[in-house]
């Protein structure tokens, strides 16, 4: 039977579960604990599995990477929670240059099994560093795969898989979607979920292609409701593997509508959206009928709280990202 | 009240100190002890001698006495309005000072005017002890921009919201004080860095220690301890006393009452003018409490209890100015009033400009990206303007 959550209470479920199914897990981070973290992702897990499983750390994110890959080097499976993506920076030594590198430079002798969760995007109109999206600077290394859910049902069962799984996972939590809920299967077994590194046609079309991910697929399925109105038919693609990226899904899609539009709040430039766009121009060539088109944030810092809804990529921009394809 | 020399000092012993002076043990310091010059019950010590042989002191005029009672006050006023304001939707976050407001109005009057002082996002008493315009930060807070005022031009840099990462910056920039040859002399230069308990954890602040011992730079690092960062206790981040670290890195730490203005003031002082005479870099750790949560975004509720919020609640830093205010019958009544009513009028007042912030025009969001520009993103401006353009008069 299917409970309504919220994305954010799927999480909570999720790594529970981890916490339940392999007493190697453990749970570290800035007010983690007691507090159940600032968006209440961990609530109530402390209480349940104890300060040795559970664990606030020191307030320092270099640490809370360092220290876990020390634990996972011993065997342990750590979760560490980066309060918000503006603050991921002081770990990112450690991140790219230690996580994402011990499997290759052991030849596969030491695993790091760690999964790095980052609440990301804006929306929430909050101060700076509040509000960003890194994904790019991590999909771009060796080493880290990337991940984003977009919606409670996968919020739940991708936690688990990202923290099963023996890579190093940088898992990107859409957080202006935490409130907002979806059907979740609490009592399925994770081995019939979807699997973690494929992509998902969320709504079949024809006449073109959404690639979103994260907070931007309801931007791209909303798109995709009212141009339907209209009467063209787009496909919508949730990536929610971002490294690697599910291309045999996407290509596919896009030889068949001719036509692709990728979405994201990071500036375009170097962002997922470039990558994607080189790939499908170089495999799909034949097929398409315009160049893949990129709705984003701009080439600037996150901008302040009441100048972001004009930054944030929305219904209207992709609807004219659509119009330009079918006009070229 | 006036702005220039306080009598304030400390005589040092000819031998430099070393550290780990907090050995004072008034009624209800913590174990180790602190510096406090004006307890709770507003008994005024007039001066006190740390185990180092150091002597702190104060002595203002009445006038002195009355100013810092004011600053005080109003810095609170003005938090509460500011609190009041997030609470209508006015602001997007604040983050109160609310017991904090001895800490930085000793330590921000203490500054003297050619000192740089490096905030967190707390530090408005010391910002309006600067003599800035109070609604400077405001922009920040209420999502209008991202502080957008000069450093160099106020002495008071941006505020700084990652955490630490402002007490490197303060290090560097008095390492360029000392390479401009700016130290040695009594009108010196000196630099303050502010931050959190829970800062003191991140590697880039204990960077900074590294650094502003090997480079002897004229500062002061400021640690506010009030006790939490955000929900997570000071047990979290220390095992010793917080002011004992600067030990280590090969400089004096001293803790003082962080509720006691006069013990702020005047250590805060002796600290900066060690720093500006060349003596190099000083941790003070102000013990104190964060009376209110952490931000507006924060339920204390979740992770500590009333009782001791009570507790605290007993050392206020302003009763206890108040009290020896009335004591010695410096002010009466209708000061004490004149001067909440002053500072209700400062709060209205901010809260009046507040309000009457524009809302940034979008296209302003692509300024000041780079000094000198860049065609490329001049052209995504000048299509983000043409894109809007197709909604005038669209009601979008
Ligand atoms: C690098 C970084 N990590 C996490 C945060 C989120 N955060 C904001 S304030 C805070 C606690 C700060 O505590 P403390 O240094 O004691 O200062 P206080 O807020 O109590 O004044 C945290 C964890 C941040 N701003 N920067």
């Amino acid at each position: 039977m299917a409970d309504k959550i919220t994305l954010g209470k799927a999480l909570n479920h999720g790594l529970r579960r981890s916490l339940e199914n392999d007493p190697k897990v453990v749970i570290m981070g800035e007010d983690v604990g007691k507090l159940g973290g600032v968006f209440r992702i961990t609530d109530g897990l402390q209480k349940d599995f104890g300060e040795d499983r559970v664990i606030d750390t020191p307030l320092a994110e270099a640490g809370i990477v360092g220290t876990a890959v020390g634990l996972a080097i011993r065997g342990y499976r750590p979760v560490c929670e980066i309060q918000f993506d503006g603050f991921v920076f002081p770990a990112y030594n450690q991140i790219v240059a230690q996580v994402a590198k011990m499997f290759y430079r052991s030849k596969g002798k030491v695993r790091v099994p760690m999964v790095i969760r980052i609440p990301y995007g804006g929306g929430i109109g909050a101060v700076e560093h509040h509000s960003e999206s890194p994904e790019a600077y991590f999909s771009h290394t060796p080493g880290l795969k990337v991940v984003s859910c977009s919606n409670p049902a996968d919020a739940y069962t991708m936690i688990q898989q990202a923290i099963a799984s023996d890579d190093p996972i940088v898992f990107f939590e859409p957080k202006r979607r935490y409130w907002e809920k979806g059907d979740v299967e609490l009592d399925a077994p994770l081995a019939d979920a979807y699997p973690l590194h494929n992509a998902r046609v969320a709504r079949a079309g024809s006449d073109a292609t959404l690639l979103a991910y994260g907070p931007m697929v309801r931007v791209a399925m909303d798109a995709a409701a009212v141009a339907a109105e209209d009467g063209r038919q787009l496909e919508v693609i949730d990536l929610r593997t971002l490294s690697p990226v599910d291309y045999p899904v996407i290509f596919e899609s896009v030889r068949r509508t001719g036509r692709a539009v990728v979405i994201h709040e990071a500036p375009g430039n170097l962002g997922l959206g470039s990558e994607l766009a080189a790939r499908i121009s170089e495999e799909c060539f034949y097929s398409l009928e315009a160049p893949v088109l990129r709705v984003t944030g701009y080439d600037i810092p996150y901008p302040a709280a009441r100048s972001e809804e004009e930054y944030l990529p929305d219904l209207d921009r992709v609807l004219d990202a659509v119009d330009r394809s079918f006009g070229w | 009240m006036a702005k220039g020399e306080r009598k304030a000092g400390a005589t040092r012993p000819a031998a430099p100190a070393s550290g780990g002076a907090g050995d004072q043990h008034p009624a209800d310091a913590p174990a180790g002890g602190f510096v406090q010059l004006l307890t709770p019950d507003g008994e005024h010590l007039g001066s006190v001698t740390t185990a180092d042989g150091t002597t702190y002191a104060v002595d203002f005029t009445v006038d002195e006495y009355k100013g810092l009672y004011r600053d005080l006050v109003t810095v609170r006023r003005l938090d509460a309005e500011a609190t009041a304001l997030q609470r209508q939707g006015e602001l997007g976050l604040w983050a109160s000072l609310l017991g904090q407001e001895a800490a930085q109005v000793g330590s921000g009057r203490a500054l003297r005017k050619q000192d740089m002082a490096f905030p967190t996002y707390r530090e408005h008493g010391v910002l309006y002890c600067r003599g800035i315009d109070p609604i400077m930060p405001f922009g920040l807070f209420r999502g209008v921009d991202q502080g957008g005022w000069d450093a160099n031009e106020h002495k008071f840099n941006s505020y700084t919201i990652v955490i630490g990462s402002q007490t490197l910056h303060a290090t560097g920039y008095a390492m360029g004080v000392t390479m401009d040859g700016k130290t040695g002399t009594p009108d010196g230069e000196a630099v303050i860095a502010y931050f959190g308990d829970g800062a003191t954890s991140q590697g880039e602040v204990n960077e900074s220690f590294v650094w502003a011992g090997v480079f002897n730079a004229p500062m002061v690092f400021f640690c506010q301890n009030n006790q939490y960062a955000i929900s997570e206790p000071l047990e979290r981040q220390t095992r010793i006393p917080l002011y004992k670290r600067a030990g280590g890195y090969g400089f004096p730490g001293i803790r003082i009452d962080g509720n006691d203005v006069l013990a702020s003031y005047a250590v805060t002082r002796a600290a900066l003018d060690n720093a500006r005479n060349g003596q190099g870099p000083t941790l003070i750790e102000a013990y104190t409490y964060r009376m209110g949560a952490h931000t507006s975004s924060d339920d204390p509720t979740r992770y500590r209890i009333a009782s001791e919020v009570e507790s605290w609640r007993a050392k206020d830093p302003i009763a206890r100015v108040k009290a020896f205010l009335a004591k010695q019958q410096m002010g009466d009544a209708d000061f004490f009033e004149e001067v909440d009513a002053t500072a209700g009028k400062l709060a209205l007042d901010l809260r009046e400009r507040v309000l009457a912030m524009p809302d940034p025009q979008p296209v302003t969001m692509f300024d000041h990206v780079y000094p000198n520009g860049s065609p490329e993103l001049d052209e995504q401006r000048t299509a983000f303007s043409a894109y809007h353009a197709t909604f005038e008069g669209s009601g979008h």
